[in-house]
């Protein structure tokens, strides 16, 4: 056959280009989905608490995976500046996925209980204030927004939907867990059992100010890179 | 309804004049919001603390505006335009053809109503919506069917080089968007990809290389495999060339996608495959490249009287610097360095700047005349609109070059105690300058797009004497 009989026929030219265009793409990502060795089996991963995932998707709202990876590379000098290297296991419940592409700010892989929330919290209100170099915008509407977390329940049954491990407990207790990691009233023992005892609580001026979106945003950042404890020796992947 | 070739009343330029106009505009909206988000950079205080248009919401919607918006327009009025000349045939359908253009502009305005407000997938380049992403799809659908329908009816046996190109397009952009946006909806505005962490990143970098691939680079081919010669007046160089590099192109390009994703949690093999074939992607790419340049043998002449070639010509060799670039970027031992710096945004826009948009400019100076039946208004000022994106991009990459290694290196400086020389504020303060030169850069090609605007603008309404290009 030659090249002419391809050029004279649409529906060869479009089949063909179809498939040289299917391949790469079938042997690069169809593998992933059942190689075991893909994503390592690590102790201490678990879906996010409700607050948390409020909080991510507030992450992804503002766009801060636009200047911010959360993939920490192997090399000595990430090491020393942002911890232990990224493991498939630690975005094995993100949907979508926020490794980022750009490090306009630093990464945020394992942010978490590296500042206090109180620092968060100006930080957000003003970088400037807590770095000076800083090139970051403020987001002063953050913590002048209530919280809608409303909708949290069903969230997290679209989450199950994609195969996120929600228990049917978790999803009916979410707006009360919501609550209590934000440091209102609650049962802190419901939370912890249904989502470990590391579980970060809020820290909360007194008074009955409302939950804000700030709150959330920090609950998400105060978890990132905690869930595995690195300190323990994981088992390797095969 | 179809008369003869060459007769204008046969063909249906109504939508490919629509187009051109709206290409033009978005383009000045997507450079425009390139120097906004580029000043925030170099200046934070500029977003005003208000949300809207901070930079994480407005960075989408400049490269959405760029790449959907801008590039999408000329494309479709390009296509629509090369593939009625090759074929001898009328469009498909008039119905299809206003539908794809309204389509894509209500896809385009609801983008700039949602990105602001964060309404967002959160992956890059696919940060429309979902009811969005269903409308871009029948868009897409209806384009494909409006296209190929054309190419049924055409009136020569050989499908025209420039065709496969568009083609491979349409068909391969159809495959990425849908799998890449595979979503669980909350309601109305949010959804959860379906695909898990890195899953999800291998698939969103499939999508998100080959967006380049496909419709930043295979689509512009088609584009330049057919205004190049005509405005050069020269055969394409060498037709085993297209044929080659064409199939080589479409192959190799969709396997480049993990090179994003190198010393990442995505499995090593991956990785390696995706470089690997990203340099072997250098040997079609400069196929393309050479087959362009390599057409102006015998009327190298041209380039002295002729600023459209100049706009053609330089597109071309920004091409090849950039996909010599990209590969070289793709060596995991180069990206350890460049990767997450600014060394990947100049990369990019010397690819957008460089290729896509001058070779976009030079078809809209050639379209337009021709679609109103009128002169180029000022070869003068076409001229000067070529200095200006020139000189504009290079104060752009060379900034971001700097600005990219030098931060690569202090990132991973050590000091003689073997502690890390600087802290992360520390190499955030250094960018200052470079991002302020950048954003000079940007507002430099901006300015030459304003000129374009104007010209284009004057042309149309034109009925005035030839210019000495318009009696070539």
């Amino acid at each position: 056959m030659n090249h002419a009989s391809i050029e004279k026929s649409i529906p060869l030219m479009a089949i063909l280009t179809l498939l040289v265009v299917a391949i790469g793409g079938l042997v690069e990502i169809v593998p992933l989905f059942y190689l075991k060795s893909t994503i390592e089996k690590v102790e201490g991963m678990r879906p996010y608490t409700p607050l948390e995932l409020k909080g991510r998707d507030i992450y992804i709202r503002e766009g801060c995976y636009n200047c911010h990876s959360q993939m920490i590379r192997p090399f000595r000098d990430e090491d020393q500046r942002y911890g232990h290297y990224s493991l498939a296991a630690e975005s094995m419940y993100d949907h979508p996925f926020q490794w980022g592409s750009k490090r306009t700010g630093p990464d945020l892989a394992r942010v978490g209980g590296k500042y206090s929330s109180l620092w968060h919290q100006a930080h957000m209100r003003r970088p400037k204030d807590v770095a000076p170099e800083s090139v970051m915008p403020s987001y002063p509407w953050l913590e002048k927004t209530e919280l809608d977390f409303a909708d949290v329940g069903k969230r997290m049954e679209a989450l199950a939907k994609v195969g996120v491990p929600y228990s049917r407990e978790q999803i009916t207790h979410a707006a009360n867990d919501l609550k209590t990691q934000a440091g209102l009233n609650g049962e802190l023992q419901g939370l912890q059992q249904r989502y470990g005892k590391r579980v970060t609580i809020g820290e909360r001026e007194p008074g009955n100010h409302p939950i804000t979106e700030l709150d959330a945003l920090i609950g998400y950042l105060q978890m990132l890179g905690t869930l595995v404890d690195f300190s323990v020796p994981q088992p390797q992947a095969r | 309804m179809i008369a003869h070739s060459g007769n204008m009343e046969t063909y249906d330029y109504d939508v490919v004049k629509k187009f051109t106009i709206m290409s033009v505009v978005y383009g000045i909206v997507g450079f425009l919001l390139g120097v906004i988000i580029a000043l925030e950079l170099a200046f934070p205080e500029l977003n005003g603390g208000i949300s809207y248009i901070s930079f994480g919401r407005l960075r989408p919607l400049h490269t959405s505006a760029v790449i959907f918006a801008f590039g999408g327009c000329v494309l479709f009025a390009c296509s629509y335009y090369v593939v009625q000349r090759t074929c001898k045939a009328r469009l498909f359908s008039d119905a299809l053809s206003k539908f794809t253009f309204w389509g894509w502009n209500l896809v385009i305005v609801l983008a700039v109503i949602t990105y602001p407000l964060g309404l967002t997938q959160g992956k890059e380049y696919a940060e429309t919506i979902w009811p969005i992403d269903i409308l871009i799809t029948v868009v897409w659908v209806a384009y494909f069917i409006n296209f190929v329908g054309t190419l049924a009816k055409r009136k020569e046996k050989h499908i025209y080089v420039a065709n496969w190109f568009f083609l491979a397009f349409i068909i391969t952009v159809a495959m990425l968007h849908i799998v890449n946006n595979l979503a669980i909806p909350v309601n109305l505005t949010d959804s959860y990809s379906i695909y898990p962490g890195v899953q999800d990143a291998m698939i969103q970098w499939w999508y998100g290389h080959n967006a380049v691939g496909f419709f930043l680079t295979a689509a512009f081919l088609g584009l330049m495999y057919y205004f190049v010669p005509k405005q050069a007046e020269r055969p394409v160089y060498s037709y085993r060339l297209s044929i080659v590099h064409f199939w080589a192109l479409a192959f190799l390009y969709i396997w480049a996608g993990p090179h994003h994703l190198h010393y990442t949690a995505l499995p090593d093999w991956a990785s390696t495959l995706g470089a690997t074939f990203s340099i072997m992607l250098l040997l079609p790419s400069w196929g393309g490249m050479i087959n362009g340049i390599m057409t102006l043998s015998g009327a190298w002449h041209k380039l002295r009287t002729d600023p459209i070639l100049r706009f053609f010509i330089i597109s071309l060799s920004f091409y090849g610097m950039s996909t010599f670039e990209g590969p070289m970027m793709s060596i995991k031992t180069v990206n350890a360095l460049s990767h997450y710096t600014d060394w990947s945004i100049g990369h990019v826009h010397s690819g957008a700047l460089g290729w896509v948009a001058m070779v976009s400019f030079g078809a809209i100076y050639h379209l337009v005349p021709k679609l109103w039946g009128t002169q180029t208004w000022s070869v003068r000022l076409i001229n000067v609109h070529f200095w200006l994106a020139t000189i504009g991009i290079v104060i752009y990459i060379v900034s971001m070059w700097i600005s990219g290694i030098m931060q690569g290196l202090m990132w991973r400086a050590y000091d003689h105690y073997g502690n890390l020389t600087y802290s992360f504020a520390e190499t955030v303060g250094a960018m200052h300058p470079y991002y302020v030169f950048r954003a000079v850069g940007g507002i430099i090609f901006l300015l030459g797009a304003l000129l374009m605007a104007f010209n284009v603008a004057k042309t149309i309404g034109n009925k005035g004497e030839p210019s000495p290009l318009r009696t070539a």
